[in-house]
């Protein structure tokens, strides 16, 4: 698509590069933003079924979730952080 | 009752691994920023401390909202989760992006700091909470020392 784009406008190869790497670290950081979304989401879901079935258990389900949220969105942080090394560094 | 409607206004344990989260990050942050002050001087450690900061305050941000939705219904904690998830990824996101064209900051120390400081807080508080949870007389209760008194 960029190299079409890029034919019909006469964009220069710097900018098509830099159209490319836009392009890319943009798509790096929203697809790994959401896997993380996905995960989240199921987790917290099965987290309040188990709430909602086990209300004793509450505690220990919330910290539990609270952890696993955390180290979901960490492949987020590893996106971002891939994101502005790849456009800005 | 009992359902998805309950609330729970006791217990607040997200409050509390981000507190203690936030105890530990104490002792991990004078490394990283000793690491950035070697690696790219003055600008790394500022860079690494900025990190450190950003991390410590999603924890927090990230536990005060589920925290309140909890106290509202066990449902809206759902709501918290997935609408907090993007409003912080979008609030690090507009942070790194003001702060990244200023003088004093480098992008590698803080990106590098960004996950070192999130994964390693993560693994440490999650050794803690296992062995907590598999093993609940390792943690002192009230209760406990109140039999142990008798």
């Amino acid at each position: 698509m960029l190299s079409v784009l890029a034919q019909q406008f006469d964009i220069s190869g710097a900018d098509y590069i830099a159209g490319q790497e836009a392009l890319f670290a943009g798509l790096a950081y929203g697809l790994s933003a959401l896997g993380p979304a996905i995960g989240i989401g199921y987790l917290v879901g099965q987290s309040v079924q188990a709430m909602a079935r086990q209300p004793e258990a509450a505690g220990m389900v919330r910290t539990t979730m609270f952890l696993g949220v955390a180290f979901a969105e960490a492949l987020a942080l590893i996106g971002f952080v891939v994101f502005i090394l790849l456009k800005f560094a | 009752m009992t359902g998805v409607a309950e609330r729970y206004d006791s217990a607040t344990p997200e409050a509390d691994i981000a507190k203690d989260l936030v105890r530990r990050s104490v002792w991990i942050a004078p490394a990283l920023i000793a690491g950035g002050a070697i690696g790219w001087g003055l600008h790394g450690a500022l860079s690494a401390a900025v990190g450190v900061g950003i991390v410590v305050g999603n924890f927090l941000f990230s536990a005060a909202l589920l925290t309140w939705g909890a106290r509202i219904s066990v449902a809206f904690v759902l709501g918290m989760a997935m609408f907090g998830y993007v409003l912080r990824l979008g609030i690090i996101t507009v942070v790194v992006l003001l702060i990244k064209d200023l003088a004093w900051v480098e992008l590698i120390p803080l990106g590098f700091t960004l996950i070192i400081t999130h994964l390693g807080l993560l693994l440490w508080e999650t050794q803690y909470v296992s062995a907590s949870l598999a093993f609940p007389g390792l943690k002192p209760t009230p209760d406990l020392d109140t039999t142990s008194k008798e």
